[in-house]
């Protein structure tokens, strides 16, 4: 009578994203950004280490439009992982679980840390 | 874990398109998802199209014309048509909610999708199947265990404020839209017990009535069953009767903490 197994009904392919879910999604995925970025950390400090050849390499690496890209994404990261930790800890205590508090918070997070950035590479 | 794709035999076909009605004026599109489970067939999407002057407001008056007049095979849940019993609960528009409580014309577009609630398994059409669901509602025993029976034999008695406690709680109808929302609870529902589930378990730890407590938090205290809630409140953010899951859940860790 009934097939072996039950279909699964569609789930990430038909749900609508949404500022809770992709804000959610943004948080796991500059942790993970920012643990590859240490690695970039790890590689400049190794630099400094080897000598001066290997500095200028890394310094020249780091001052390209690509380079500079990637640094300004991986700060983008850290201010974002940073702000939206906030957000996390204040649920924690249960605070700001009101609706309009989520998506206020969420936007706040977004512009702070797009803010942080711009400041921060207005001044380095 | 976390499986992004569906199964093969979940993958869903474009399905048949029925034909405008006769002198129908104002037509609305609505692509719905159909599964047969006597055939061999994976699940599909069928096009139908209805005309919205015969049409009562509500997504669920869509459902019952085209069951009542274009394929009677379409099969649903339904009963109380006022968002009280919660079985009309479905995706409908890329979001959980109950047919019945919301208009065509809030979706409005030339086309609305309506699946079954999501990563659930699917017994026929738009039908979960909820024995899991059930099942972890159960666990966490509904009811109260009475701290002691009163001397007089009659109920036992609750101040204003904590009956206050109960808003927002005892409001729920078990429709699943909040878990089935949740990405936490599609990767791992066989553990985690999921918004709704947990907004129910906090519903009776804070009934000023229930001598259960300390067994309650133990039973909640599991890295799974309660902390796969990562706060992601896509579980508030659908709650078609506007409960906030994500807070329930949360005063349940700070209970955990308290302790």
């Amino acid at each position: 009578m009934t097939a072996p197994t039950k279909p699964l009904s569609p789930h990430l392919s038909i749900y609508r994203p949404q500022l809770t879910s992709v804000l959610s999604i943004l948080h796991r995925t500059t942790g993970v950004l920012l643990a590859i970025g240490t690695l970039l950390v790890c590689y400049w400090l190794f630099a400094v280490l080897s000598g001066p050849e290997t500095f200028a390499t890394a310094q020249q690496l780091f001052s390209s439009w690509f380079g500079k890209l990637i640094l300004i994404g991986w700060s983008w990261a850290a201010f974002y992982h940073l702000s939206n930790g906030i957000r996390h800890l204040c649920w924690d205590l249960g605070l700001g679980f009101e609706l309009r508090s989520v998506y206020w918070s969420g936007y706040s997070v977004l512009v702070i840390s797009l803010l942080l950035t711009l400041a921060l590479w207005s001044i380095s | 874990m976390a499986e992004f794709k569906l199964p093969p035999n979940s993958i869903i076909q474009s399905g048949k398109t029925w034909p405008v009605p006769e002198g129908a004026r104002q037509i609305q599109r609505f692509r719905i998802y159909r599964y047969n489970p006597n055939g061999v067939e994976n699940p599909r999407w069928d096009i139908y199209q209805l005309d919205t002057e015969n049409c009562g407001n509500m997504v669920l008056d869509a459902l019952l014309l085209i069951k009542n007049e274009i394929d009677p095979g379409l099969t649903f849940r339904r009963s109380c048509r006022e968002g009280i019993c919660g079985s009309c609960a479905m995706n409908i528009g890329g979001t959980n909610t109950l047919a019945c409580t919301r208009s065509i014309d809030e979706f409005g577009g030339n086309e609305i999708t309506i699946s079954p609630l999501p990563h659930m398994g699917v017994l026929k059409d738009l039908v979960p199947d909820l024995t899991h669901f059930y099942a972890q509602h159960a666990s966490i025993k509904p009811w109260i265990e009475p701290k002691e029976i009163p001397a007089d034999g009659r109920e036992q008695l609750q101040s204003p404020e904590e009956r206050k406690r109960l808003d927002g709680l005892y409001e729920c109808i078990m429709c699943a839209s909040c878990s089935t929302s949740c990405p936490s609870y599609w990767w791992n529902s066989d553990k985690y017990l999921g918004p709704a589930t947990l907004l129910q378990g906090y519903r009776w730890i804070a009934d000023s009535r229930d001598g259960n407590l300390k067994e309650r938090l133990d039973q909640m205290d599991d890295a799974f069953k309660l902390y796969r809630c990562h706060t992601i409140m896509n579980c508030t953010n659908t709650c078609p009767k506007g409960l906030n899951p994500a807070k329930a859940i949360a005063e349940i860790k700070k209970e955990l903490v308290r302790r």
